[in-house]
């Protein structure tokens, strides 16, 4: 690669630092100086004095932990399951567990509430709603993916020859799973486990509505704070607290995932008997936790009274009172942000990958830890940062809708990045050598080689970008409410926290309107992902 | 004793074992020959019982131990790489199946250090597997397959990562060990010299089946039909119009009172004999002869009908 290309990247950095600069580093820089006390305000000292604030600490640190524990044991079946089937059987399973993965907060809160409901768990002798139960279940369901994904395909690359040497050893089944399996894959797990403990911990779209206002995690108290009564200097003490134990985890997390080995036998299938009747019941468990709550929202959103019809969706385009605009005005804003975030976080992300696998020097290391602490940063701080940081002029940006689609695609620039970059990683120099001495010039060497490479990773990085716009819920709720700023997930958030079976029927068919363009989405992505690309 | 009595195996439409029948005695070494995909591999896990039978038995001293879970069988495993547990010491590694048999930490010690001797690695106990090379990592397999003392042992082209010189030693290490041991071992190879060096019966495979099974010797000098004729290393396969035989490389010699007239096409020396290839009426013939001759000389050769097997038909 010429000298001018690398200089030429490495200047284009101004893009994404600007870029990350203005609205991730300065909010949260805010949100830091108001919160330590500069701004005149001391709250830090009271708030860590008060038991209301231990108890949120404490709450948030044991749910993730216990979210992260269930959810491990009840995917490492699924995760097996997966490194045990073929191929072609193993992309569908993928695919399959993912939706859940990447479906809105707030839709996910709303299935699991209409399932109590539905199965007479909300109220009276077993009551689910508003407990911690309820939030532990949701967590299961999103993070199964994170560990069945990271776990299993780790396990389909290890050699299961080595199981075998431990059975003609004398090892039993479950003998050999806890010396010799369980053991091998302790690295996988580990990384797995602290991305959901820290997907867990930072949690609120999830809290805020099956937790009810008794179960408080920082992210709820920091949002209690800031947006209910308007309390700034705690709001950004809490965030404080926040934001060191999740540069901690993000610490730990990374570590975890630098001990991984990189280098792995092909996996080679084994023969080994395994029980169907495990499977069938793994399969079956699955399916119930996966599959129930999106069965019940789609029928309860075809619910009319005691009949079945299309009556709730038609509905939609009628403006309900706790609603600034109609539920459809707010899909339409959601399509627009999510189109428009994904460009932005196309070019940003892209950009920046760029930098991080072809720049120069202490650049590239700057960008590449500075890109993961966004996605580490919990949402709720963004927007909180966003709200007292960007409210003044020249840089109000409260007023315009722009702010919307802008935080948004920083949620969705870390996913860019991520998928981008191994791709770049892996375009073998030797590839682009070969097309030069063919005759291909330098731009045409981009243009044949790099680029149908690259966009591979473009596309799926888009539209994760596209999925978390769609359902992003934590820094939305900070920003102002009109019209035009109104999302889905909003509106579904404020149809949820209103009572009365209309309203309600009407939330379920915008949760699947939702849940549909999320899955099409992704479906998209691992239509696209080939079955060795990144976790996540 | 062990035996597979018409064993089967399919996956999918292919068919791994077709009704295979193969015994083994005790202390018995036999050596499955046969080109890559032909089963033998399939063969191996169904005596370890990492593979389930589509149909047929196997029956370990007597009885019948088909539904035998691997762990209970006895059995050491070996394959073309040492698929050592890689969070383990390399003395965890070799006590790991006396762990399974309930062996105590001291005895389990002494036999470490016994079969780390014995393998020529004396002080590696404590190493990682990780920091082992090639040939030490498979030496460490072998003594973790030995340590607990299998009645049979299973071998799958053990040696093949391996270079030449570590591989000639071994497989002339192999045999003796195995006999002051009194174990028995079924050893696959696509390498006929391998076989004939070990074995003390070679199974010929081809598609699944067992085609033949016989002490080396006699196999290659009787190998009835061609297909086993072939993997047995053997070229001069011929048709008189009598009925077809095979005539070994060493079957020739340079005699004007011979019944052959040839023409030679090729000729390279080979220290202690000359590799010659030859045009006759029979075809192209392959010769070890004691001198070499210039291309396109016309030679009269005499053959030992000692050294000539008819073939029947496959």
């Amino acid at each position: 690669m010429g000298r001018d290309r690398a200089r030429l990247i490495t200047a284009s950095a101004v893009v994404p630092v600007g870029f990350l600069g203005l609205f991730f580093a300065y909010p949260v820089a805010t949100v830091l100086w108001r919160g330590l006390g500069f701004g005149g305000d001391v709250a830090l000292a009271d708030l860590l004095g008060s038991g209301r604030t231990r108890d949120a600490v404490w709450f948030t640190v044991w749910q993730a932990a216990v979210s992260t524990v269930l959810t491990v044991a009840v995917a490492l079946p699924g995760a097996s399951a997966l490194a045990r089937s073929r191929p072609r059987t193993q992309r569908r399973l993928r695919a399959l567990v993912t939706i859940p993965f990447v479906l809105p907060t707030v839709v996910v809160a709303g299935a699991f509430a209409e399932l109590f409901v539905r199965f007479g768990l909300d109220d009276g002798p077993v009551r689910l709603r508003h407990t911690v139960w309820a939030i532990l279940l949701a967590h299961v369901f999103f993070n199964y993916a994170v560990v069945v994904r990271t776990v299993g395909s780790f396990w389909a690359g290890l050699d299961g020859r080595v199981e075998e040497q431990a059975r003609v050893l004398g090892a039993g089944r479950a003998r050999t799973f806890r010396e010799v399996t369980l053991p091998r894959l302790r690295p996988a797990i580990a990384a797995a486990a602290s991305i959901v403990f820290l997907f867990s911990f930072t949690s609120f779209g999830v809290v805020l509505v099956l937790g009810g206002p008794r179960q408080a995690t920082i992210e709820t108290e920091i949002y209690r704070y800031a947006v209910l009564r308007t309390d700034f200097s705690t709001a950004a003490a809490l965030a404080v607290v926040q934001l060191v134990a999740v540069v901690a985890l993000v610490a730990l997390a990374n570590r975890l995932e630098r001990t991984r080995p990189l280098t792995q036998r092909a996996g080679h299938r084994t023969g080994l008997r395994r029980s169907r009747l495990g499977g069938a019941v793994n399969g079956l468990g699955v399916a119930m936790l996966l599959g129930l709550p999106i069965l019940v929202v789609i029928e309860r959103s075809l619910t009319v009274g005691d009949r079945y019809g299309l009556t709730n969706y038609r509905a939609l385009g009628t403006r309900l009172t706790m609603l600034p605009a109609p539920a459809t005005t707010a899909i339409r804003n959601s399509l627009v942000y999510a189109a428009v975030a994904t460009t932005i976080a196309l070019a940003v992300g892209t950009i920046a990958a760029l930098v991080v696998v072809h720049g120069r020097g202490a650049l590239r290391h700057v960008l590449d830890l500075g890109l993961t602490l966004p996605l580490g940063t919990s949402a709720v701080t963004i927007g909180f940062g966003i709200l007292i940081a960007l409210d003044q002029p020249p840089l109000d940006l409260r007023t315009t809708w722009w702010i919307v689609p802008i935080a948004h695609s920083l949620v969705g620039i870390p996913f860019v990045v991520r998928t981008m970059v191994p791709v770049l990683r892996r375009i073998d120099p030797s590839l682009r050598e070969a097309a030069a001495v063919l005759g291909a010039s330098p731009g045409r060497v981009r243009r044949e080689i790099d680029l149908p490479i690259a966009g591979r990773g473009m596309l799926v990085g888009a539209s994760f970008a596209f999925a978390v716009s769609m359902g992003e819920f934590g820094a939305t709720a900070f920003i102002p409410r009109r019209p035009d700023t109104l999302t889905a997930p909003q509106a579904l958030f404020r149809m949820l926290s209103t009572p009365g079976e209309l309203v309600r029927g009407q939330a379920m068919a915008l949760a699947v309107i939702l849940m549909l363009v999320v899955a099409i989405a992704v479906l998209a992505i691992e239509s696209v992902r080939g079955s060795d690309e990144g976790t996540f | 004793m062990w035996e597979l009595r018409d064993a089967s195996v399919r996956f999918g439409s292919t068919t791994a074992l077709d009704g295979v029948d193969l015994r083994v005695d005790p202390g018995e070494i036999v050596v499955i020959l046969g080109p890559s995909g032909c089963g033998k591999s399939t063969l191996l896990r169904a005596l370890a019982g990492l593979q389930p039978l589509d149909r047929g038995n196997v029956w370990i001293d007597g009885r019948d131990a088909t539904r035998e879970p691997p762990h209970t069988r006895g059995i050491g495993l070996m394959f073309q790489d040492p698929t050592l547990f890689p969070h383990r010491t390399v003395g965890d590694n070799v006590a790991f199946g006396l762990r399974m048999l309930g062996w105590d930490r001291a005895a389990r010690a002494d036999r470490v250090a016994e079969m780390l001797d014995l393998v020529g690695l004396p002080d590696f106990a404590a190493r990682a597997v990780d920091t082992l090379s090639g040939g030490e990592a498979q030496r460490v397999a072998l003594a973790r397959s030995l340590a607990p003392g299998p009645r049979l042992l299973l071998l799958d082209e053990p040696w093949a990562a391996l270079d030449r010189t570590l591989r000639d030693r071994l497989t002339a290490e192999i045999p003796a060990l195995l006999r002051s041991t009194g174990t028995s071992a079924v050893h696959v190879t696509h390498d006929h010299d391998e076989a004939f060096a070990i074995a003390d019966r070679v199974a010929v495979m081809h598609r699944g089946r067992v085609l033949r099974v016989a002490p080396p010797a006699e196999l290659f000098a009787d190998p009835r039909t061609a297909t086993v004729a072939r993997f047995l290393g053997h070229e001069n396969i011929v048709d008189d119009g009598a009925g077809r035989r095979v005539i070994r490389r060493d079957a020739a010699s340079v005699d004007e009172q011979g019944e052959l007239d040839v023409r030679v096409t090729g000729c390279r020396f080979r220290g202690d004999h000359h590799d010659v290839t030859v045009a006759s009426d029979l075809g192209t013939l392959r010769f070890h002869l004691d001198r070499g001759f210039a291309i396109g000389a016309a030679v009269r050769l005499h053959i030992d009908p000692d050294r000539v097997a008819p073939l029947a038909d496959d």
